[in-house]
């Protein structure tokens, strides 16, 4: 089942109805399969934060229709089936690293026993182990954005929607992140919703990427990158960054993105010179 | 980083010794420096006496201190007495202090829980403080006296403690309003969305978020109430005759000035003590909670 499936979905902000109101989004038909890691890329004002947090059910669609895992947004979020990051990473500043990733199973009742685990395997998981003690703000942003993935992934979710979790950090870190969130990926077989303002993030880390323009928000392109998967990425590392089929889709993106603001109709799916997913 | 209340303590000692021994040296100095008569102005005094009636050296008072309370045989010292009163005022502070607390921790819930209560309650928070201490006192006094609940026989002192829990219960219903209110207004902080997105209800977050992140607020409004309910309480004492604190020390003290100008001095002295006490206790309570003082304070 897919993860995510938009049919002509619509946000307008302000007067009901739409008159006068300001489109954030219009007509984005998206599907994401379970499993697909797929990045959002545009420029600011194109809507693509605020489709993640359609997904999320932090907001409702004024028109179209939008399911998560078959459910609507609203059952999905009840039923905890996304863990969600942002670009701050939103740590309680009160609770340790290891109280701060078990924040979601204690709300939703596990005992101290099952808590203490998950987040031991989590803290493992994001390499924080000799941290689990130490409060949030004597950790880097780049660490205190790690802690904030492993708290996404505290309930098994099988879904993870990240809204710029990098945006914030030093280049040198943000690479090793998206190595880390490669690895994670390959690990938990979770689908990956990933909003993004950086070229290179969107095509190292995805398997699609979905091109939006402002004015009002769309999808003007979707962007099949096949760079194999994502354990395969993660091993290449340096190297798949100067790769020349890298480059390649890095440009096939920017022209999109360029193509998209400058009104020109896009280049079809699956332009970046991968195999047809008509098939899908 | 901020760690305001570990290091204030050791820093703050010798620079409250330095006060009050400037406040001493102002007093002597003012004596020794003005006329008895004070400065008079025309009709008007401007500054007051200096005489040692109206200002009394404070080796005088100190040494009055010492003194028996009365003539009697078998009076106590002064100094004893005040201290027994002293502790009579921070027991009533006390309990005025903590239902004070408790019914304005109550209020800012209801507040933060319901945007009607909000509207409703709050001018009526706000115009509860300008209704004089003096003139409710009396009231309570004689409300309370009629009271008969169950078994419990209602005594002047508790009174007393609900004319202190009144003052009391004004900064914390405020302040715990503001700090339980606090992730609501910053708007960079995702903690809201957050907990939105974990599908909890709305108490779940009130006691994992909006509690924890009360608490930058609710230190300095604990404080205030603490400062509040001893005024509280030494006025009640004053206006309803209350015997046993410091308030009616201080006006039969006040009453025989003339002949004996040092001994008033020792339970306004005292009062002072019962609110560093009072303070000093919530100062406790707020290392107690450091690690939930970081959020607010840090930015």
């Amino acid at each position: 089942m897919s993860a995510v499936v938009a049919t002509g979905v619509g946000r307008v902000f302000g007067p009901a109805g739409g008159a006068g109101g300001t489109v954030a989004l219009s007509d984005v038909d998206l599907t994401v399969a379970a499993g697909e890691l797929v990045s959002l890329i545009g420029p600011s004002g194109c809507g693509k934060s605020t489709l993640l947090r359609l997904v999320a059910d932090l907001d409702t669609p004024t028109s179209g229709s939008l399911t998560v895992f078959g459910k609507t947004p609203a059952r999905a979020r009840a039923d905890q089936d996304y863990g969600i990051a942002f670009q701050q990473a939103g740590l309680l500043p009160w609770r340790s690293v290891q109280a701060n990733v078990e924040l979601p199973l204690q709300l939703h009742g596990a005992s101290r026993a099952e808590r203490a685990a998950r987040a031991a395997e989590l803290l493992a998981l994001v390499g924080l182990t000799d941290f689990a003690g130490h409060r949030p703000d004597q950790l880097s942003g780049g660490m205190q954005q790690r802690v904030a993935i492993a708290r996404a992934l505290a309930r098994w979710p099988r879904l993870l929607l990240m809204d710029e979790p990098f945006g914030a950090l030093d280049e040198m870190t943000r690479e090793r992140l998206q190595d880390e969130l490669l690895k994670i990926r390959a690990e938990t077989g979770a689908a990956v919703v990933f909003v993004t303002h950086s070229i290179p993030e969107a095509v190292y880390l995805s398997d699609r990427v979905v091109v939006m323009t402002p004015r009002p928000g769309r999808v003007v392109a979707d962007l099949e990158i096949a760079l194999g998967s994502p354990a395969e990425r993660a091993a290449r590392g340096i190297a798949l960054r100067e790769d020349p089929a890298f480059f390649e889709r890095v440009s096939t993106v920017r022209e999109a993105l360029h193509a998209g603001e400058a009104g020109l109709p896009a280049r079809d799916r699956g332009a970046a010179g991968a195999p047809d997913r008509a098939g899908r | 980083m901020s760690r305001p209340t570990s290091r204030a303590l050791p820093r703050g000692v010798p620079a409250g010794l330095a006060g009050v021994l400037a406040l001493a040296a102002a007093w002597e100095a003012y004596k020794a420096l003005l006329p008895d008569d004070g400065w008079v102005l025309g009709d008007t005094r401007i500054l007051p006496r200096t005489t040692d009636v109206a200002m009394p050296h404070l080796w005088d008072m100190v040494a009055r201190a010492a003194e028996p309370l009365t003539s009697a045989a078998d009076a106590e010292p002064l100094w004893l007495a005040t201290l027994r009163g002293a502790g009579s005022t921070l027991g009533v502070a006390a309990v005025g202090w903590l239902t004070g607390v408790t019914v304005g921790l109550l209020v800012a819930v209801l507040m933060a829980r319901f945007l009607p209560a909000r509207a409703g309650l709050l001018p009526w928070v706000v115009l509860s403080q300008t209704v004089p201490l003096i003139a409710i006192a009396p009231l309570v006094k004689r409300w309370g006296s009629r009271l008969e609940i169950g078994a419990l026989d209602w005594q002047d002192w508790m009174s007393v403690a609900v004319i202190a829990s009144y003052l009391a219960f004004f900064p914390v219903a405020v302040g715990a309003l503001r700090g339980f209110t606090s992730p609501d207004h910053a708007s960079t902080d995702v903690h809201l969305e957050l907990f939105r997105a974990y599908g909890v209800g709305w108490w779940a977050t009130f006691w994992r978020l909006r509690v924890p992140a009360s608490v930058p607020f609710l230190l300095p409004a604990l404080r205030l109430a603490a400062a509040n309910a001893v005024v509280g309480t030494v006025v009640a004492e004053v206006s309803t005759g209350l015997r046993g604190g410091l308030g009616r020390m201080i006006v039969e003290f006040g009453a025989s000035a003339s002949a004996d100008p040092a001994k008033q001095w020792s339970p306004i002295a005292g009062a002072a003590l019962v609110g560093l006490a009072a303070t000093g206790v919530v100062a406790l309570l707020g290392a107690g909670l450091r690690r939930y003082q970081t959020g607010e304070e840090a930015r």
